[in-house]
């Protein structure tokens, strides 16, 4: 827009400030839009100096976002190959454990998260009993790192060992690879993901690694691949978010493995577990969706001076985000705790604060970013549907685009926002939403009930004063 | 503790919804657990997990809805039942219009819902204003900061960004513009026509459109600059884009350019590039002097009027060295004989009260010659005056800071000036009271009005007479139009004159004949 134009051209105004300068506006007939305009940060002074210094370079970034967010929405997740964890993602080694969220080291883990890898180190035949598992897990002779470090994400606590089966997404237009377990165990007391192990969880894990991983093996091989991309698109318009309800989305998945099913060998009585398997677990798609997310927001990871989110992760103790932009650096602050329903028997008292790299999904513009689409889960916090599609709207503040693919019949088909740009945050003080399950605090317990969250504004905070190579706090 | 089962047949409800529902009925007085599930294998499975026994006597397939309930008494099972069949029951369905209306929250999202954005009015407390401005300017915007309190230091910076990006920064400090006719603001509503304005003041801006539409020209752009503009640390950037911009803009034919005194090292720089325009241009540096080159068409007027009146001569291919008023001034004397007439001995000073600084700018520099000694808050009058209690002939500008914290501007709330004006008719020394009335968008519905009201009630309620002059900066496309507030103004006894400058000349000749009376 040059100045010439601006002299020649019907003047479109954006208000920011006095309502009466656009409804005097408006009255004369001029195009303008008022902006509900608040302090920025909240008035905070010193994260209104880090945001003035980062709008200083404002064009740099918007074109380095521009080229990040374009990456992300061109993203084309395929479910391709299933293999041992050890055998399929690189660098891996045999004493190698991932974890969900942020690094943490096993002295600091939540309890959950150190039952899970109890339950992977005798898994692994490392351990015979939880005395046994704890000893070895603190003697510094395993490698525990997060998920994300290996191109990996696990739901809740996200372990992930070296016999485990994985699940491998590959990008149709770039073949990158990404990876993550299996949703196997449901939401009770045998859920290995919870932190539950035992001889019920090892029993499980054992029929995932032996019968279901092989055997989905054979299927996505016989189908050349299962387009992950599709399957989200068709269930975010049959209620699903893709977080936290995987109905729509689960049953998808079933029908492309039922054509495949007259290709595949497999033992009847294998063939009976399966289908109640697949039949009475909705989540068996997350695992899938993360995955696809993980893939998505990879793409766009790694654009400097780009302001894009590119992660959030949580590992019980503390929530951490990752910018396109920054590299490798986590931006950590304590997990919250979750607002949500909780099954019989069970209270807040009860929950662990916020995990699982599941949140993956709300960074590539699904999960709480789409709760327009799975109007129902907005129960979890007492909300109606109206709430619902709030928060689709108010996620809508901090985006940089509507996806073209995933659309929202309720709000006439209109993309989920997607992709977080780190300055509207802190600008708006709008947290992204999460929309996640809510794991028992003890090791070994399980899902107690689900509920949504926020991302600490905190962790924002911090990677934008990165962002101005400025400290923290003034 | 009672255990208490009950089915509801085939009827559905989502997980999530039964969780909700399970969580209303726990807060049921005498409930102690509840659970509301889908009877499927793997809840009966997490009812037991929860507490209850099922057994066989519970028959439900995955179609029915299971309801545990632990708690004290048959009464509170019967009310949490109720309260279950109330939480199912159907629900109106929601209407487009139930569903929240929410504006953008950032200047960024606002862009998404006007992408043909170009212009960004910024009116926000001034520390917030520079970010926000930068944002503008990085998605291409034209931005009108109408914001003070931005610091020279940002002012600069952002000019000199928006100038490497063919952008204008209408501000800060900017109240007025009009860009191809839309008032932007404080703003008047002109006829479009051949005048283009380049203004470091509102007010100033306001007064020259007004008058060029009175004499009947019209005005092609307004383009404010913000106060500081003409300073020596911007240098003019947004008044030498402004002339720029006009220079090559075909419908303006006149370049009128409005300012306070520049800096030294600016107003060689303005006066220069004046002189190599194309087209005339009208110099009004207030309350200084401009160099009237008329062999390269620079004209030099001292005040707003004059400058709209020459500005118009030149559209209208007059000679504009021969013009000095927009308006006669015939007829003025004898209207000062008659209130002089109605004044007692005692009445010798005026009291300017106004709302537009650079009207009380204006005024000041008429008076000055006319009376000698004038106390005045305005900033070409620098002075340790106490603007609270007038003392002597005073111009007051009611929109400067000393009146302006914590209370509206006087042009959008008259109730000071209200206060103002009965507080300067109990001074016996008062011979001549003096307004201004600004219309436009931005402006008070009805600013006459509320002047009138006051006059009617000191005129009421004094056996002393005093002058009360007023001249109405607007027009009749207005939102308040011109006649009637002029009507308003005149039914109250008040003197309506067709200018500030006019007006202020009526009140220094009037105060000056007071005080001449009485020496003689």
């Amino acid at each position: 827009m040059s100045k010439d134009n601006f002299l020649d051209a019907t003047l479109q105004i954006i208000n920011v400030g006095l309502e009466s300068f656009a409804s005097d506006l408006k009255a004369f007939g001029t195009e303008v839009i008022h902006v509900d305009w608040r302090p920025p940060a909240k008035g905070d002074p010193y994260l209104n100096t880090i945001l003035k210094a980062v709008e200083s370079r404002g064009e740099v970034i918007d074109a380095a976002n521009k080229v990040a967010i374009e990456r992300m929405l061109a993203a084309h997740p395929v479910f391709v190959d299933v293999g041992s964890a050890l055998e399929t993602i690189p660098g891996f080694t045999p004493k190698t454990i991932l974890h969900a969220g942020p690094p943490v080291t096993w002295e600091n883990m939540c309890g959950p998260m150190q039952g899970a890898i109890i339950g992977a180190l005798m898994h692994e035949g490392r351990a015979t009993d939880e005395a046994q598992a704890r000893e070895a897990a603190a003697s510094g002779e395993y490698t525990f790192a997060p998920c994300h470090h290996y191109d990996a994400v696990g739901p809740m606590t996200g372990v992930i060992s070296a016999s485990m089966p994985v699940i491998v997404v590959e990008d149709k237009n770039t073949g990158r690879r990404v990876y993550s377990n299996f949703n196997g165990e449901g939401k009770g007391k045998k859920a290995l993901s919870f932190g539950a192990f035992g001889p019920d969880v090892e029993e499980i894990q054992v029929w995932l690694r032996d019968v279901f991983a092989p055997f989905l093996k054979q299927v996505v091989y016989a189908l050349g691949g299962i387009d992950l991309k599709a399957i989200m698109a068709r269930a975010l318009q049959m209620g699903d978010e893709v977080h936290n309800r995987h109905v729509a989305a689960t049953s998808l998945l079933v029908r492309e493995i039922f054509t495949a099913m007259s290709m595949v060998k497999v033992q009847p009585n294998d063939l009976v577990r399966i289908g109640k398997f697949l039949y009475y677990n909705d989540f068996v798609f997350l695992n899938f969706s993360m995955a696809a997310c993980k893939l998505m927001t990879l793409a766009a990871h790694d654009v400097p001076n780009s302001t894009l989110l590119t992660a959030i992760s949580r590992n019980g103790v503390e929530t951490g985000i990752r910018v396109s932009g920054l590299g490798d650096r986590w931006f950590t602050a304590p997990a919250p705790q979750i607002k949500g329903l909780y099954f019989p028997g069970f209270t807040a008292d009860d929950a662990n604060p916020d995990i699982g790299d599941s949140a993956i999904t709300e960074t590539a513009g699904v999960g709480g970013f789409a709760l327009a689409a799975g109007i129902g889960l907005v129960k979890m916090v007492g909300g109606t549907a109206v709430d619902a599609i709030a928060y689709t709207k108010e996620m809508g503040e901090i985006t940089l685009a509507r996806s073209p693919m995933f659309l929202i019949p309720v709000l006439e088909f209109e993309g989920t926002p997607t992709g977080v740009d780190i300055r509207r945050t802190v600008e708006t003080g709008i947290s992204p939403v999460i929309n996640t399950g809510i794991a028992h605090r003890k090791a070994g317990i399980g899902m107690v009930g689900a509920g949504i969250t926020r991302v600490p504004m905190e962790c924002f905070a911090k990677a934008l004063s990165a962002f101005a190579d400025r400290p923290a706090r003034g | 503790m009672l255990t208490k089962y009950a089915v509801k047949p085939q009827s559905y409800q989502d997980s999530v919804q039964l969780m909700a529902i399970s969580s209303h009925l726990m807060t049921v007085p005498g409930i102690e657990l509840a659970a509301a599930v889908m009877g499927t294998e793997s809840n009966r499975a997490t009812l037991e997990q929860g507490g209850f026994v099922l057994d066989g006597s519970v028959k439900a397939g995955p179609e029915d809805i299971i309801i545990a309930l632990q708690g004290r008494n048959e009464a509170a099972f019967a009310e949490a039942l109720q309260a279950f069949d109330k939480m199912v029951q159907p629900r109106t369905v929601i209407s487009g219009d139930g569903l929240p209306k929410q504006g953008p929250r950032s200047m960024r999202s606002a862009l998404k819902y006007l992408p043909g954005a170009n212009l960004a009015v910024i009116s926000v407390p001034g520390p917030y204003v520079t970010g926000e401005a930068f944002k503008a300017l990085y998605a291409g915007l034209n931005v009108m900061i109408f914001s003070d309190n931005v610091s020279l230091e940002d002012e600069v910076a952002l000019k000199r960004i928006a100038e490497q990006k063919d952008l204008f920064v209408m501000g800060p400090d900017c109240g007025t513009a009009i860009i191809n006719s839309t008032p932007l603001c404080f703003a008047n509503v002109i006829k479009r026509g051949p005048i283009g304005i380049v203004g470091a003041s509102g007010t100033g801006i306001q007064q020259t459109t007004v008058l060029i539409d009175r004499l009947g020209s019209g005005v092609s752009h307004a383009i404010g600059t913000g106060g500081r503009d003409l300073s020596d640390a911007v240098e003019g950037i947004t008044m030498l884009m402004g002339i720029d911009a006009l220079e090559k803009d075909e419908n303006t034919k006149v370049i009128l350019l409005v300012s306070k005194p520049p800096g030294a090292n600016t107003y060689t720089k303005v006066l220069s590039r004046a002189l190599k325009s194309i087209k005339p241009v009208v110099v009004a540096f207030l309350g200084g002097h401009a160099q009237e080159v008329a062999e390269e068409g620079v004209y030099s007027a001292a005040n707003l009027e004059e400058a709209a009146a020459k500005s118009v001569a030149l559209a209208t291919g007059k000679d504009p060295r021969s013009v000095h008023f927009a308006f006669s001034r015939e007829g003025l004397d004898e209207l000062v004989d008659r209130e002089l007439k109605l004044l007692g001995p005692e009445q010798l000073y005026v009291r300017g009260l106004y709302s537009g600084g650079t009207l009380a700018d204006e005024a000041t520099e008429i008076l000055k010659p006319m009376l000698g000694e004038v106390n005045s808050n305005v900033l070409s009058q620098p002075g340790t005056i106490n603007a609270l209690r007038s003392n002597g002939h005073a111009i007051i500008d009611l929109g400067d800071d000393e009146f302006t914290k914590g209370r509206p501007h006087p042009m959008i709330d008259p109730s000071y000036r209200v206060e103002r004006l009965l507080q300067e008719s109990q001074d016996a020394t008062v011979a001549v009271i003096l307004c201004d009335v600004v219309l436009g968008y931005g402006s008070h519905p009805n600013p006459a009005g509320a002047v009138a009201n006051a006059v009617r009630s000191f005129k009421g309620n004094s056996h002393r007479y005093v002058a009360v002059v007023a001249s109405v900066c607007g027009t009749e496309g207005d939102p308040q139009t011109l006649s009637n507030q002029e009507d308003v103004l005149r039914q109250a006894g008040i003197v309506v004159l067709p200018s500030n400058a006019c007006a202020a000349e009526f009140a220094g000749k009037l105060a000056a004949a007071c005080c001449e009376r009485r020496i003689t």
